[in-house]
């Protein structure tokens, strides 16, 4: 296999990881004012993610490095292109970081509110522009035949795009009511598991539209292939939470989110932006590249250090494993 | 041209965006480099002796050091996507050497730092004693390797090596990858660094020590503040004498690497052999005339090159050289920047080793010190080193002007080119003020809970209907 495709998928699984990841920490966000109905509730969402969701993030940090080192022609053109997206992207990641550490530091309501709608809207906003900025990726971009965007802000906001950003929304809020009916225990945990279910159905149908209207925009074999695998993964994992088999369902959901971000990526192939103008506009995975050294030497870095980080994050994982209830929360 | 008579464009906003989001984030790093060494080497010390002083300390500046820790994670994502974002070009024309390190930061330090951090702060009384011990120790050899790697990133502008321009690509490509990361630039600036961080982490060590060794001495933890500012009075010491050391080296490769940050650093416009140092000149506002000067003969010359009577060139012989090689154009930065900047930083650092020495002074043989005045040197003490760092990067950067690479690329080359003055303004804008805001926040948390002193050691009472075998993890948040 050609070093390029290596990248491409290398960055697709970066991404694909972050989304499964932050994917349930959005969500667990989203849902904080919604399943945490007084501040011990709140407490017991906000430590399901604590210990994990700062390691959940350098996936991102580590897809934007990659992306930078394998294919620097895609990381220039996207993040000058999709400027003010990332930019808010940016904000509500940075507000909704220091909300988690700050939140508790102060015992006073008003503290705590607004570090709550600090994470409320940190989390809400990039679970969809995440979304609307992917759906732009596969949907291709006015580019110039120098590779440069020429688009203006509302050239990102086309109705597909924000199908796209509905969808990782919905997404990431059953992922995430589906992971805190696993992480919990006692009431919040029942009406995890029954949000989810609700949650689900409405998710199922948005999903289901835009990777259908994503095969007619671009498509091969895989992506069809993949697509069919998410709808099955998310329906799947549905039954599983109606049935309250919460450790299914999770799994049902990382797969559905796994397999819908594969289904772009592979419909995207061999293109990283498609030039909605001129053809030579668009970017590939050979035509944004670094040259084949650069790639040989992240390639022999990722091959050696991959495997280790995924050994000790998920040990982490397993170290934090139990459930948690209010009966845990300290009163203090 | 506006009605004020002077013209902003894009570019000077996204310079002075990276010039003010750079150097926020840096004011966090600093902190987390060094107390995450600091604080893993007092947990060391509870391991070690089983005295609960050094567990109380642990948690005391363990809080601090959370703290300040978040704002450097948050702060830190916005370097990485900013490269993209208002200098496309630049990450075209590097991408092939100056992602690889940001990536292999990320892979090989990012996730050992905030995995670790996690499994550190919420695996207190939880996690086997030597494995917790252990996640600190992690963790702060992820936050340290991950400053070599952004160093090389970045002395590869300072002094770019291992690579060649491609006219086809019309971009430099990498060539050799080991030459990058041990550019020589890069192997005397991480030392450099590093020993800069923990003069500032070590000063605010002694800052809250001194704070209750003073203004609470009757507390029963006394013992454990007077040790405290000992132990932070050394660490400020010694990493002072490396900064002092390690610096010396700097000066001598840049005044073979970057001539003209040198000359810029001392305003020395003609070359001289042997050339004084300037103590003090205060001169015409473009810096090219002098007005009043104090200086000492031949130390330029020593510090620059190692030799007495060596010759320092200056600032018009390069220009001229420099416009030869390079085409017409200036290729001097701003002389009062790196001039004042470069005087600030030395300055700072060291007031900051005097202050730590009058506090070691006053503590000989067991004497507590009362002095309210040494009281107010300790609580600036912190702010001292930490500006140094600032005017330290301040002088780097603005001394490597006008060019983003030296030698290779002007900085005025690299900005986006589709993105709009419009839009740089707002995220100049929005950065600005939530970095504001949450600067105010984040120094009252610190007060706070640097006042509040070392924690109490009874345990909490257990929340009730625990099955022990079922006991999740602390709670942090």
């Amino acid at each position: 296999m050609e070093l390029t495709t290596v990248w491409f998928l290398l960055v697709a699984v970066l991404f694909t990881g972050y989304f499964i990841l932050e994917g349930f920490d959005f969500g667990v966000g989203m849902l904080l004012p919604v399943l945490g109905r007084d501040d011990r509730e709140r407490r017991v969402l906000i430590n399901t993610i604590g210990p994990v969701w700062d390691g959940n993030e350098v996936w991102l940090i580590t897809a934007g490095g990659a992306m930078f080192a394998a294919f620097p022609e895609w990381y220039a053109t996207l993040f000058s292109g999709f400027y003010l997206p990332l930019l808010l992207i940016l904000l509500a990641l940075i507000a909704r970081g220091v909300a988690f550490e700050y939140r508790h530091k102060r015992p006073e309501a008003s503290w705590k509110r607004r570090w709550d709608q600090a994470i409320f809207f940190g989390s809400l906003l990039p679970a969809i522009l995440w979304g609307v900025a992917f759906a732009n990726i596969l949907r291709g971009v006015p580019l110039d035949a120098d590779h440069e965007y020429v688009g203006g802000l509302f050239d990102l906001l086309n109705p597909y795009a924000l199908l796209g950003g509905v969808t990782t929304l919905a997404l990431f809020l059953t992922h995430g009511a589906v992971f805190i009916a696993l992480k919990t225990t006692g009431d919040i945990r029942e009406r995890a598991g029954a949000l989810a279910v609700k949650l689900g159905v409405g998710t199922a149908v948005v999903a289901v539209a835009f990777l259908t209207w994503t095969l007619t925009i671009r498509s091969s074999a895989a992506a069809v292939v993949l697509a069919v695998g998410a709808a099955l993964a998310l329906v799947g994992g549905l039954a599983a939470a109606r049935a309250r088999r919460e450790g299914w369902a999770f799994t049902g959901t990382a797969v559905a989110i796994a397999l819908a971000v594969a289904t772009l990526f592979a419909a995207l192939f061999p293109n990283v932006l498609p030039s909605t103008l001129d053809a030579a506009g668009t970017l590939t995975a050979t035509n944004a590249s670094s040259t084949p050294y650069t790639l040989k030497i992240m390639t022999w870095v990722a091959v050696v250090f991959t495997p280790i980080v995924l050994a000790y994050q998920g040990w982490t994982y397993w170290v934090f494993r139990k459930r948690i209830g209010v009966a845990h929360i300290p009163q203090h | 041209m506006n009605s004020w008579g002077f013209q902003v464009d894009a570019l000077d906003v996204a310079r002075w965006q990276f010039g003010v989001t750079t150097v926020y984030h840096f004011l966090f790093v600093p902190l987390t480099i060094g107390l995450s060494i600091l604080v893993a080497i007092l947990q060391t010390l509870w391991h070690r002796t089983g005295n609960e002083r050094y567990l109380k300390l642990t948690k005391f500046y363990g809080k601090l050091f959370l703290i300040n820790f978040a704002m450097g994670v948050v702060t830190g994502i916005v370097q990485e996507f900013q490269f993209g974002m208002n200098w496309s070009d630049y990450s075209r024309f590097v991408g092939d050497i100056f992602g690889a390190p940001l990536a292999i930061e990320a892979l090989v330090a990012f996730f050992l730092e905030s995995t670790f951090i996690g499994l550190w702060i919420f695996g207190w009384d939880r996690l086997p004693k030597r494995l917790h011990l252990a996640s600190i120790w992690a963790a702060a050899i992820g936050t340290n390797l991950s400053a070599y790697f952004i160093l090389a990133a970045n002395s590869f502008m300072q002094n770019p090596v291992g690579y060649r321009f491609n006219p086809t690509t019309g971009r430099a490509e990498l060539t050799d990858f080991f030459a990058v990361l041990t550019n020589k630039v890069a192997l005397v600036t991480f030392p450099h660094t590093l020993a800069g961080s923990f003069l500032v982490a070590g000063s605010l060590i002694v800052a809250v020590g001194l704070w209750h060794v003073i203004r609470n001495s009757d507390s029963a933890d006394t013992g454990a503040y007077r040790f405290a500012t000992k132990f932070g009075s050394w660490v400020v010491l010694i990493s002072s004498a490396l900064v002092m050391v390690t610096g010396d080296i700097q000066g001598k490769i840049m005044t073979d690497v970057q001539p003209m940050k040198m000359a810029a650093a001392e305003g020395l416009y003609t070359t001289e052999s042997p050339a004084s140092f300037s103590v003090l000149t205060v001169g015409s506002l473009d810096g090219s005339r002098e007005l009043f000067a104090i200086k000492l003969p031949y130390l330029l010359s020593f510090l620059a090159t190692g030799d007495p009577n060596g010759t320092v060139r200056g600032i018009n012989d390069l220009q001229a050289q420099y416009a030869s090689q390079y085409g017409a154009g200036s290729y001097t930065p701003i002389i009062p920047v790196t001039y004042w900047s470069f005087r600030f930083m030395i300055a700072l650092g060291m007031a900051a080793a005097a202050i730590a020495l009058l506090v070691l002074w006053t503590q000989r043989k067991g004497r507590t010190p009362t002095s309210k005045w040494l009281l107010r040197a300790g609580l600036v003490m912190p702010v001292l080193p930490l500006l140094a760092n600032s005017f330290g990067w301040i002088f780097t950067e603005m001394g490597r002007q006008p060019w983003i690479v030296f030698g290779e690329m002007l900085t005025r080359n690299g900005v986006s080119r589709t993105v709009s003055l419009a839009e740089v303004l707002t995220s100049f804008t929005a950065f600005t003020l939530i970095y504001a805001a949450l600067a105010v926040v984040e120094f009252k948390l610190l007060v706070r809970y640097a006042k509040a002193g070392v924690p109490d050691l009874t345990p909490a009472p257990e929340p009730v209907d625990t099955d022990d075998a079922e006991r999740p993890l602390a709670f942090a948040y």
